[in-house]
C-alpha cells in the first residue's frame, strides 16, 4: 500500500509512523469503496427495469448495513485512539530536551526561509525589527552579547543526522507553512506566536522545504533546502559560520 | 361542498386576474413569486458556474504549460494580468481566489438553495408560495448585487481578490483593493442566504398542506430545512467576521493584525494587538457547515430521483432523516479540524479528530441507504437517474478521502496538497453538481412542460463522468507524492512533484473535456424550452405534491390547494392500479396508515 500510494521518501523517525496511519486509514476506504461498488454494480445489473419490470417495495429486509456501519465507527475509534491522536500527542507534547536537541529558530518572511542558530553560547540573540535592512532581513542585534555569535542562514538548513531538531517557527509578515515533505514536518507560522516543532531527521542528503500555505504572489517560489549531514560535517558548519563571523567582528 | 368550490373558483379568477395586471417588471425582474425567483437564482447561479469553472480552465493551462502563452485569449486578459499571453502570478492567485469563491458562494448554494429551494420546496409540500415573497425578492437582489461586486473587482486596481477563497488574514487584509471588494461582496451574499434561510424554515413549518406531517415530508424537503438551520445559524460569524476585516483595511483596525509586523522590510503603522487565527475560527465556523450546504441539497435531489427511477421508497427513510438532523448538529463543532497546523495541543485536536470521525457516520448511513434503496427496485436509466446515481460512488469517494484528513497526524503530510482539493472537488462536483444536473434533468419538465433532449442528456452525463474523473483522480495521486495546492507553477520545482508532474497536463485536458461537454448541457437547456417534448403534469410518474401542480404552475401554484394523504413514496404498492400512488391521491390503496 506504501507503494501503491506513492509516499514519498521517508527522512525522518517519525515519518513511517504517519504513512502507517495514511496506510491503515486507506485500507478501510478501500474495503468500504470496494464493498459499495460491488454493490451497486449488482443492483445495477440485476434490477435495471428489464430485468425486473416490478419492483419490489421492500428491498432489502437484513440489518447487515446497521451492523456494517457499527463496524466502521468502531474501526473508526480503535484508528483513533490507537494511531491518530498517540502520534499526534508525540509531536506536539514530548519535546526532547534542549540539550541534546539541535535548536534553531526559522522565521519565514515573504518569500524567504531565515534560520537562526544560537552559536557557542547557546542562546539567541535579541532581533529588533527597527534593525531590518536589506542586509539583515530578520532585524538581528548584532550588539546584543548573546546575539553575536548566533549564525543565520537563508533558504538554507543544516542539520546533523540521528539529532533530534527544534524548531520555533514564527513569521514576520504573513501566515507561512513550513514543510519538509520527506520528514513528515509541517507547521503553519502563525504572526505574533512562536510555535515549537521538533523531529529527528534520521537519512543523510539533501531535502527541501516548501511554504504550504498561501502567502502572496511569490508563494511557489518561496522554497528552501535542509541538508542534513553526518556529526563532524556539522559541526564544522558551525565553526566555519563562527570564524566568519569573529573575523567581521 | 360546492359552494366551497365554486368559492375557490372565483378566488382564482380573482388571482388570475391580478396576474394579469402585473407589469412586464413585476412579473419577471422584481417578481415576488417562487418560481420566476427560482429560475432567477438558478440561472444566474448557472451563469456564475460557467464563469468560475472559465476561470479554472484557465488556470489549467497554466498548470499544465506553466509561463506558456495562453493561446487565442492570452493576449485578450490585459497587460496586467498576463503580458504577452502569460499569466502573471498575481494573475493565477486572483484566478484561484475567485474560483473558489464563486463556485461555492455565487454557484453551487445559490443553485441548489436559491434555485431548487425556491422553486421546489413550496410546490412539494404544497404551499402556494413562499412564507415571505418580498423577502424572497429582497434575497435574489442581494445575492445579485453581491454579484456583481464580485465580478466588478476583477476590474478594480491589483484585479481582484488573491488571498484565496478562505481570505486568511494578515495576507488579506494587506492584500490589494480587490479583497475590500470581495468583503463587500460578501456581506451581500450572506444577507442573501440569511433572508433566504428564514423563509424556508418558516415556509417548511407553517405552510405545508392539511396531511403532509413531518414524517410525511420528502427527503428533499428535509433537506432544505436542515440546510436553512446550518445557514441561519452559520453565516451570521462570518458577516461579523467580514465587518471586522472590512475595519481592519478600511478603518486602521486590528482585529486580525498581530503587533510587529514588518512586510517587505517595512514595520507595518497598524495599531496591532488583533489575533489572525479569530479570522480562521471564525471562517470555518461557517465554511465547514457551509461544506453541508452544499452537500445536504444534493442528497434531497437524489434522493428524490432515486426513489422516482426505482419505483420504490426509499429504504430507511427514518434513519435518513435522523442522519441528516445529526449531520446538521455535528457539523458546527468539526471547523477547527482545518486548522490542525496551526499550533494545536493534543485535547483540542483530540476532540475535533473525534467530531469528525462522529460526523462521518451518518454520512455512511445516508450513503448505505441511498445504494441500499437501488435493491429491488425496477430501475428506469433515465437522464437524471444516470446523474443522480453517479453522484453515489463519486461523493463516496469524496467522503471517504475525508477520512485521513480528519485526522490531525496524516494532516502532517496532506495539509495543503492536491490530496485535500482532490477530496473536497469529489464533494462538490461530481458529487454535488451532478447531483444538480440529475434535479435540472428531473424538474425541467415542471418549469417548462417539456423534457430536456434524452440522447443530448446522455452525451452530457458520460462525457462529463468520464472527463470529470481524469480532473480529480490525478490530484490524489499528486497529493500523495506531496505536491502543494495554489502554487502558480504546479509545483514544478519541487523534487518530491518530479515524478508525477505529467499528471497536471493530464488534468487540465480533463477540465477542457469536461468543459466542452457542458455545451451539449447548455444547448440543451435552451433548446428545449421551444423545442423539448411535450409532456403531461406528471412525465415521470412522480409522487410528490409538486407533480399535481399543472406545469408550469401559475401564479399560487395548485389549481385547488392539494392535501397529503399519505407518505412521500408510495410506489409499487401491492394491489394499487399503477406503480405510484400519488401523496395527494385521496382514495386508493394506503398500505401504512399515517404515521404521525
Amino acid at each position: 500500500m506504501q507503494e501503491l500510494l506513492g509516499l514519498p521518501l521517508q527522512a525522518s523517525a517519525h515519518a513511517a509512523e504517519i504513512d502507517q496511519i495514511i496506510v491503515i486509514v486507506h485500507w478501510l476506504m478501500l474495503i468500504l469503496f470496494i464493498g459499495w461498488g460491488a454493490f451497486f454494480i449488482y443492483t445495477l445489473i440485476r434490477f435495471r427495469a428489464s430485468a425486473n419490470p416490478t419492483a419490489d417495495r421492500t428491498g432489502v429486509t437484513s440489518h447487515t448495513s446497521s451492523y456494517l456501519e457499527i463496524a466502521v465507527a468502531v474501526i473508526e475509534a480503535v484508528i483513533l485512539v490507537a494511531f491518530a491522536i498517540p502520534a499526534w500527542a508525540v509531536r506536539v507534547n514530548e519535546f526532547p530536551p534542549e540539550n541534546g536537541a539541535t535548536v534553531v529558530h526559522v522565521i519565514a518572511k515573504q518569500f524567504e526561509w531565515h534560520t537562526v542558530y544560537p552559536g557557542p553560547d547557546g542562546r539567541f540573540g535579541r532581533r529588533d525589527s527597527s534593525l531590518i535592512t536589506s542586509n539583515n532581513g530578520i532585524g538581528l542585534d548584532r550588539t546584543d552579547p548573546d546575539g553575536a555569535d548566533d549564525i543565520h542562514t537563508i533558504n538554507q538548513l543544516n542539520l546533523p543526522v540521528d539529532t533530534p531538531v527544534i524548531a520555533y517557527l514564527s513569521t514576520m509578515d504573513v501566515i507561512h507553512s513550513f514543510a519538509i515533505t520527506s520528514m513528515r514536518v509541517k507547521q503553519d507560522a502563525i504572526p505574533g506566536v512562536e510555535i515549537p516543532v521538533w523531529w529527528e531527521p534520521t537519512v543523510t542528503g539533501n531535502y527541501e522545504i516548501n511554504c504550504s500555505q498561501l502567502c502572496g504572489l511569490g508563494h511557489y517560489r518561496m522554497r528552501g533546502f535542509v541538508t542534513v549531514m553526518n556529526q563532524g560535517e556539522f559541526q564544522s558548519f558551525l565553526d566555519e559560520e563562527g570564524a566568519r563571523l569573529s573575523a567581521a567582528n | 361542498m360546492e359552494n366551497v368550490t365554486t368559492a375557490e373558483h372565483v378566488e382564482h379568477e380573482e388571482h388570475g386576474h391580478d396576474e394579469h395586471e402585473l407589469s412586464f417588471l413585476q412579473t419577471y425582474v422584481f417578481s415576488q413569486d417562487h418560481k420566476v425567483i427560482g429560475i432567477q437564482y438558478a440561472v444566474t447561479a448557472m451563469l456564475f458556474l460557467l464563469f468560475g469553472f472559465s476561470l479554472m480552465m484557465l488556470m489549467r493551462w497554466q498548470l499544465a504549460f506553466p509561463g506558456a502563452p495562453i493561446p487565442i485569449i492570452g493576449n485578450l486578459l490585459g497587460q496586467a494580468n498576463a503580458p504577452g499571453g502569460i499569466m502573471l502570478p498575481e494573475f493565477y492567485n486572483q484566478l484561484g481566489a475567485m474560483h473558489g469563491t464563486i463556485m461555492v458562494f455565487l454557484g453551487v448554494v445559490p443553485l441548489a438553495v436559491g434555485g431548487f429551494g425556491n422553486y421546489v420546496l413550496p410546490l412539494q409540500i404544497g404551499a402556494p408560495d413562499m412564507a415571505f415573497p418580498r423577502l424572497n425578492m429582497a434575497s435574489y437582489w442581494s445575492f445579485f448585487l453581491g454579484g456583481v461586486v464580485m465580478f466588478a473587482s476583477f476590474f478594480v486596481p491589483g484585479g481582484a481578490a488573491n488571498s484565496g477563497w478562505t481570505s486568511y488574514a494578515p495576507l488579506s487584509v494587506i492584500a490589494t483593493e480587490g479583497q475590500t471588494w470581495w468583503l463587500v461582496g460578501m456581506l451581500f451574499l450572506i444577507a442573501s442566504s440569511l433572508l433566504g434561510s428564514v423563509n424556508f424554515i418558516v415556509t417548511t413549518l407553517q405552510l405545508r398542506a392539511p396531511g403532509l406531517s413531518f414524517m410525511r415530508l420528502p427527503f428533499f424537503v428535509w433537506a432544505q430545512l436542515v440546510t436553512s438551520f446550518l445557514l441561519l445559524l452559520a453565516f451570521p460569524p462570518l458577516q461579523a467576521a467580514g465587518t471586522l476585516q472590512l475595519m481592519d483595511r478600511v478603518a486602521g483596525t486590528s482585529f486580525f493584525m498581530p503587533s510587529g509586523l514588518v512586510v517587505a522590510d517595512q514595520a507595518l503603522e497598524i495599531s496591532g494587538g488583533g489575533n489572525p487565527l479569530l479570522w480562521q475560527h471564525l471562517f470555518w465556523f461557517l465554511a465547514h457547515p457551509e461544506v453541508y450546504v452544499l452537500i445536504l441539497p444534493a442528497m434531497g435531489i437524489v434522493a428524490e430521483v432515486i426513489a422516482n427511477n426505482t419505483r420504490k421508497p426509499l429504504w430507511g427513510y427514518r434513519a435518513l432523516v435522523a442522519s441528516i438532523i445529526f449531520l446538521g448538529f455535528m457539523s458546527f463543532v468539526v471547523w477547527a479540524h482545518h486548522m490542525f497546523l496551526t499550533g494545536m495541543g493534543t485535547t483540542i485536536s483530540a476532540f475535533f479528530q473525534t467530531t469528525t470521525m462522529i460526523i462521518s457516520i451518518p454520512s455512511v448511513v445516508i450513503l448505505s441507504a441511498l445504494f441500499i434503496s437501488l435493491y429491488g427496485g425496477s430501475i428506469r436509466y433515465t437522464v437524471p437517474m444516470l446523474f443522480a446515481l453517479a453522484f453515489l460512488p463519486m461523493f463516496g469517494i469524496g467522503g471517504l478521502t475525508g477520512l485521513p484528513l480528519g485526522l490531525s497526524a496524516p494532516d502532517l503530510h496532506l495539509h495543503d496538497t492536491y490530496y485535500v482539493i482532490g477530496h473536497f472537488h469529489y464533494v462538490v462536483a461530481p458529487g454535488t453538481i451532478f447531483a444538480l444536473f440529475a434535479g435540472i434533468y428531473y424538474w425541467y419538465p415542471k418549469a417548462t412542460g417539456r423534457v430536456m433532449n434524452e440522447v443530448l442528456g446522455k452525451i452530457h452525463f458520460w462525457g462529463s463522468i468520464i472527463a470529470i474523473n481524469f480532473v480529480f483522480m490525478p490530484m490524489f495521486i499528486t497529493g500523495l507524492a506531496g505536491v502543494n495546492r495554489r502554487l502558480y507553477d504546479g509545483g514544478m520545482t519541487y523534487a518530491h512533484g518530479q515524478e508525477v508532474m505529467e499528471w497536471n497536463a493530464v488534468m487540465s485536458y480533463g477540465a477542457w473535456a469536461l468543459g466542452f461537454f457542458q455545451i451539449f448541457f447548455i444547448f440543451n437547456f435552451f433548446w428545449s424550452i421551444r423545442n423539448g417534448r411535450q409532456v403531461n403534469d406528471n412525465p415521470w410518474q412522480s409522487t410528490t405534491l409538486e407533480w399535481q401542480a399543472p406545469s408550469p404552475p401559475p401564479h399560487g401554484n395548485f389549481a385547488t390547494p392539494p392535501e397529503a394523504y399519505r407518505g412521500p413514496y408510495e410506489y409499487s404498492v401491492p394491489g394499487a392500479s399503477s406503480d405510484f400512488t400519488m401523496q395527494g391521491q385521496a382514495s386508493g390503496a394506503d398500505p401504512e396508515p399515517a404515521r404521525v
